[in-house]
């Protein structure tokens, strides 16, 4: 993902001289071409995020595009107060992009799990909130966002489900249906869309023809795709390398309450409301915490057991 | 103008039953110098691309820059009655939206030096020659985020940025020595990377000269460390953490405006 998302942000920056680009302190091997390429629109900034995203503001305001860059929890959580107060409230023309999604570094430890970061930036107003489900749509989602202005969240994992044809109709806000059915819904946000791939793949053996959406959008939420499972399939499953507290599940079951169109079945996967104190590989820990493709079959064979 | 100030943010704080009058009396000097005489601005033309920016950081002080905006012409002073009321746009800390003139919105402290930090860039990469004036107070200087700006401009020598102190030693409860020692205060600005000059920040010229006097820093942001006195110009509210919170009612108001008459006389 990472390296599709810095194509796309060189093919932008080499048309566009007000597009900056801020690390702070991390991307080593990643960015020395586009830093030699684009004088002037590359500053590492220090281990320093909050001024990170102070300065990012303050270009903004100059009318210069900007992206903050770092990994796990550090441009969000550890800035939050300066992306709601200095880039949401002044409108500011900010992507912070994030690199390492849920549990991408997982062996790292806690400290790098970013397994909360959508559920509380998306929690603000004047801001857009993006996990990619494929490589293609990382390109995809950094062009969309600098092209639409605002302030943006793009979390990237370091894993991504195969990109397939449906990759041309990526927008903010609209969902993306890579896979027809009538039994449930399966609906992902991030590259953990790639198990839930391969357990609809393992459900439809079983005989359950699961319709399978990847919800990279959380804000904007597609609410028309989320009604038509609601009403039109039989039930809903989500699943997210998140804590489930206001992730994806939360705000699919918000929309579903705000619309007053009940699912027959609801069951929301993802990090039962946790820290990870165990490390691992990202599949491992996705293994571990029950929302890997063996996990998916087992409770979608579960609840239509019970 | 300075007068001016002092007594419409005494009104306001008075009538909106609001916070901080000694944090907005003790840069009421300062203001008046820089809206008076050192920022470049068009009152009638608030987003001129040349003018300077300015940034209150101590946004707690926000009735302070209204009352500036005010005497400057950008909002009317009739306008300023409307501090803290209900429905008004003219919040406790300084907000821009509404407020032509407010250039950034602020109330968190340790906020306007990162941002200030990023025009002054934007103006070296756009080869600008406005400048940004950041006016902090001396206690927010315990936020970490302003240490990571202070590396920042220094590294990037931003000479076309200004932090000013407004160094009157109080902070909420204690002096700032009592609380989380600040001195020797300039050494840490100068060993940091920046230039400092040091004035009574009373004293209108010696403020002047120090923020107009462009020459001083040749590849350094300038820090202007203003020793003042809280609650200046109002006798009972001089150096008396209490007008950190209070708000003048009754014969605390009437006393502290004749005395500020006085000053027209």
């Amino acid at each position: 993902m990472r390296d599709a998302f810095l194509a796309a942000l060189t093919s932008l920056a080499e048309k566009d001289k007000d597009i900056i680009l801020l690390t702070a302190d991390l991307g080593y091997g990643v960015f020395e071409e586009f830093e030699s390429r684009f004088p002037g629109q590359y500053f590492n900034v220090g281990v320093a995020e909050q001024n990170m995203t102070g300065v990012a503001s303050g270009l903004s305001l100059e009318g210069k595009k900007v992206i903050t860059y770092s990994i796990g929890n550090f441009p969000t959580l550890r800035c939050l107060e300066q992306i709601r107060n200095d880039a949401c409230y002044h409108d500011a023309n900010i992507t912070i992009v994030a690199s390492g999604g849920g549990f991408s570094y997982g062996s790292l430890g806690m400290s790098h799990h970013a397994t909360e970061d959508l559920a509380i930036l998306r929690a603000l107003p004047n801001i857009s909130v993006i996990a990619p489900c494929t490589a293609n749509e990382a390109g995809q989602a950094i062009t969309a966002m600098i092209h639409d202005g605002g302030v943006g969240y793009l979390r990237l994992d370091k894993t991504a489900a195969k990109d397939n044809n449906t990759d041309s109709l990526f927008s903010i806000g609209k969902a993306i249906r890579h896979k027809e059915g009538s039994d449930l819904t399966l609906i992902a946000i991030g590259g953990i869309l790639d198990d839930v791939n391969i357990a609809a793949f393992e459900l439809q053996k079983l005989g359950i023809n699961a319709r399978v959406v990847g919800m990279h959008s959380i804000k904007p939420i597609d609410t028309d795709e989320i009604l038509d499972a609601a009403k039109n399939t039989g039930g809903i499953v989500t699943v997210e390398e998140h804590n489930k507290d206001g992730g994806l599940g939360s705000a699919i079951s918000e929309v579903c309450m705000d619309f007053g169109v009940i699912p027959k079945k609801f069951l929301r996967i993802g990090l039962d409301n946790m820290y990870s104190s165990i490390v691992g590989s990202q599949q491992y820990l996705r293994s571990r915490y029950e929302m890997d493709s063996e996990a998916i079959v087992n409770k979608v064979k579960k609840m239509f057991n019970s | 103008m300075a007068n001016n100030i002092r007594k419409h943010a005494v009104t306001m704080t008075s009538l909106g039953g609001s916070s901080h009058i000694g944090s907005i009396l003790s840069i009421a000097d300062i203001l008046a110098v820089l809206y008076g005489s050192v920022l470049k601005y068009k009152s009638d033309n608030p987003k001129w691309s040349k003018r300077d920016r300015f940034i209150l950081s101590k946004g707690h002080a926000g009735a302070g820059v209204y009352a500036a905006l005010a005497e400057s012409g950008f909002i009317s002073i009739e306008k300023l009655k409307t501090h803290y009321q209900d429905g008004s746009d003219l919040s406790g800390h300084v907000s821009h939206k509404g407020i032509p003139g407010v250039e950034f919105s602020t109330g968190s402290l340790g906020h306007g030096l990162p941002v200030g930090t990023g025009m002054a860039l934007a103006a070296k990469i756009n080869k600008n020659k406005h400048r940004v004036v950041v006016l902090m107070s001396d206690g927010e200087c315990d936020e970490g985020s302003n240490w990571e700006a202070i590396l920042f401009a220094a590294h990037h020598k931003l000479n076309n940025l200004v932090a000013i102190i407004d160094r009157n030693k109080l902070q909420s409860i204690h002096s700032t020595e009592d609380t989380l020692s600040l001195e020797p205060f300039p050494d840490k600005w100068k060993s940091f990377g920046w230039e400092v000059v040091e004035v009574d920040g009373h004293n209108q010229e010696e403020i002047f000269n120090a923020c107009s006097n462009i020459d001083i820093p040749q590849n350094k942001p300038l820090c202007v460390i203003a020793n003042t006195t809280k609650g200046k110009g109002v006798s009972f509210m001089e150096n008396n953490v209490l007008w950190h919170y209070r708000s003048p009612q009754g014969d605390e108001y009437k006393a502290a405006m004749l005395e500020l008459e006085k000053n027209d006389a």
